[in-house]
């Protein structure tokens, strides 16, 4: 190794040319464009399928650990704390707790939306608890929503129930 | 159950310390490849550390998600301009964690005894992704559970921050001055992407993106890239007069359920420092630690990162921050860099305002940005993946 004994004075210094989104724009950049364009299809697995189906007709299904005594949702097949198999099935109530929640403005692509929605964390009544989910709020306004508020499940016409988290539309304030 | 502190089985064969770093600048969009940025970034720390890249034994690449070059396999795209070409390389990649999780990778290559020089080297170009960086954090939602709900990455930010600022009463103009001494540290950083002097009102005035978190509460998407050397003791003593020891390490992922848990309270970073701390003989982190740079992608989570890394106690850092403790010239400064407010966040390279900063800092060497007490040890530390890893590490100039 070619090194001697070095006494350093100061920090490196940085290096680099910061460009604007125009120069990209108005090509005074070189550069290439590209869209990816992959497909796929994710399989639910077995808890999730059956947590789906559970969805289709109404219900939420959680599942239960014996040894730590967990009520799980959303559901899985195995207990990841005592990392062995669940025990049973339990269907849960469509009520629950707000635990923590946001008033967004934003979409997936960090666009501007014409209405701000609100998500939250909603623990589910019959779950351990914390055991929530995200979801989203709906038939109330912004500036009325707290933590803690007990909210229910308002549900697309069984007819139209696919199978997926969206058959619940959102989870709209329970009265008093 | 008894109680213990895990990954503390490991023996070190010998220790380890940094002698040289780089930095890029950090920008939105930057006119190199993530290669070239590398490069830049390497031959600065070779620079500092008075090596050539033949002296090196090993390098270890730290890159966040591909999906932000459209490349798959970046660590193996990044190769040439990493300095890996024919010799042991490897890439690590825990989100926004790898930013500390890569040299502590660098840190057992050295500590093992397997290298007696290694290369850590961390990048991100985000801007090639548009509209926006945020597209490709579309994809990290589960796909079935979550994503049919049209999230946004903000959405979780500001779960966990409406349920620290609950669960501690704590209010948003507390929080506000987290960004606002931040970015006016930044004023000092060469490499620094929004570097401002605001004020509270103007982070409470900011556009809202998902509330409570505004503009002003989030650190911007940068492009840029940073390099560190990290060598056996034998290597340091030839190099130089201040080499910086590498004192602990840890790590620890919480559960990929994240509705499930109490979002107040990082458990994650917790359990890294408690095995960082462990190693490295720190059993009262807020006396023994004299400079900190926890993670702070928003203003809240500097807040939340110093209260799990043991430097405040619960809801205690908005008062620490509000009282000048958390100042430059402050008891204990932290985010002296500016952090990721006020440099920016190129995801893996904020290596460089967190070790490397805390490693300038120890050597005395941060220029405008030194703090004002002296220091002998400093903490950092990085989180990410589905907001479930946290990486610590523990630095020290005595030995
Ligand atoms: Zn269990």
């Amino acid at each position: 190794m070619a090194v001697g004994k070095k006494k350093i004075s100061a920090p490196a210094y940085v290096k680099g040319h910061g460009i604007e989104a125009e120069d990209i724009k108005e090509g005074k950049v070189t550069h290439v464009e590209d869209h990816t364009d992959i497909r796929y299809q994710f399989t639910a697995g077995q808890a999730i399928s059956k947590f789906l189906n559970g969805l289709k007709e109404g219900k939420i299904l959680a599942t239960k650990c014996n040894k730590c005594r967990r009520v799980m949702v959303p559901p899985r097949m195995f207990c990841e704390l005592c990392y062995r198999p669940i025990d049973e099935w339990v269907e849960l109530e469509d009520t629950g707790t707000v635990e923590t929640f946001s008033i967004s403005y934003i979409d997936p692509d960090a666009r501007p939306l014409d209405e701000p929605e609100i998500v939250a964390v909603i623990s589910i009544d019959g779950a351990s608890p914390k055991m929530g989910i995200l979801h989203k709020l709906g038939e109330i306004e912004p500036d009325s929503v707290y933590i803690g508020m007990k909210v229910k499940a308002v549900w697309k016409p069984p007819e139209e129930r696919e199978g997926m988290i969206t058959d619940i539309l959102y989870w709209k304030p329970i009265e008093g | 159950m008894f109680e213990r502190v895990r990954g503390l089985k490991f023996h070190k064969k010998q220790d380890v310390a940094i002698v040289g770093a780089g930095i890029t600048l950090f920008r939105r969009r930057m006119n190199e490849t993530g290669k070239e940025l590398s490069y830049y970034a390497v031959k600065q720390a070779l620079e500092e550390a008075g090596l050539e890249i033949q002296d090196i034994d090993m390098v270890v690449m730290g890159s966040a998600p591909d999906a932000f070059d459209g490349i798959h396999m970046k660590g193996e795209y990044l190769l040439d301009g990493a300095g890996g070409s024919n010799r042991p390389y490897m890439r690590v990649f825990v989100g926004g964690g790898t930013g500390v999780f890569a040299p502590i990778a660098g840190y057992w290559h050295v500590a093992s005894g397997l290298a007696d020089v290694c290369l850590v080297i961390t990048e991100e170009k985000m801007s090639s992704s548009h509209p926006h960086p945020q597209s490709a954090f579309k994809y990290i939602w589960d796909p079935i559970l979550d994503r049919p709900l049209n999230p946004n990455l903000i959405w979780i930010f500001a779960l966990e921050m409406r349920r620290y600022m609950h669960e501690n009463n704590i209010k948003h103009e507390d929080i506000a001055l987290v960004s606002v001494k931040n970015k006016g540290n930044a004023l000092d950083h060469p490499a620094a992407q929004v570097a401002e002097k605001i004020t509270v009102e103007d982070v409470l005035n900011s556009e809202p993106m998902a509330l409570p978190v505004r503009r002003l509460d989030v650190s911007p998407p940068s492009d840029g890239a940073s390099a560190l050397i990290m060598v056996a003791p034998h290597i340091a003593r030839q190099l130089t007069d201040e080499p910086v020891w590498v004192d602990g390490v840890g790590w620890s992922l919480d559960t990929t359920w994240w509705t499930n848990r109490d979002l107040y309270f990082p458990r994650y970073v917790a359990e890294a420092a408690r095995m960082a701390y462990k190693m490295a003989h720190i059993t009262d982190p807020r006396k023994e630690i004299d400079v900190a740079e926890p993670y702070d992608p928003f203003d809240y989570k500097e807040l939340h990162h110093m209260e799990g890394l043991g430097l405040a106690k619960k809801g205690e850092a908005p008062i620490l921050t509000r009282e000048g403790v958390t100042a430059r010239d402050g008891d204990l400064p932290v985010c002296p860099s500016g952090g990721l407010l006020g440099v920016g966040n190129p995801i893996a390279a904020t290596m460089g305002v967190k070790v490397a900063e805390l490693y300038w800092q120890l050597a005395y060497r941060a220029g405008k940005r030194q703090v004002a007490k002296e220091v002998t040890t400093g903490v950092t530390q990085a989180w990410g993946d589905l907001m479930q890893v946290g990486t610590v590490m523990v630095l020290s100039n005595k030995r």
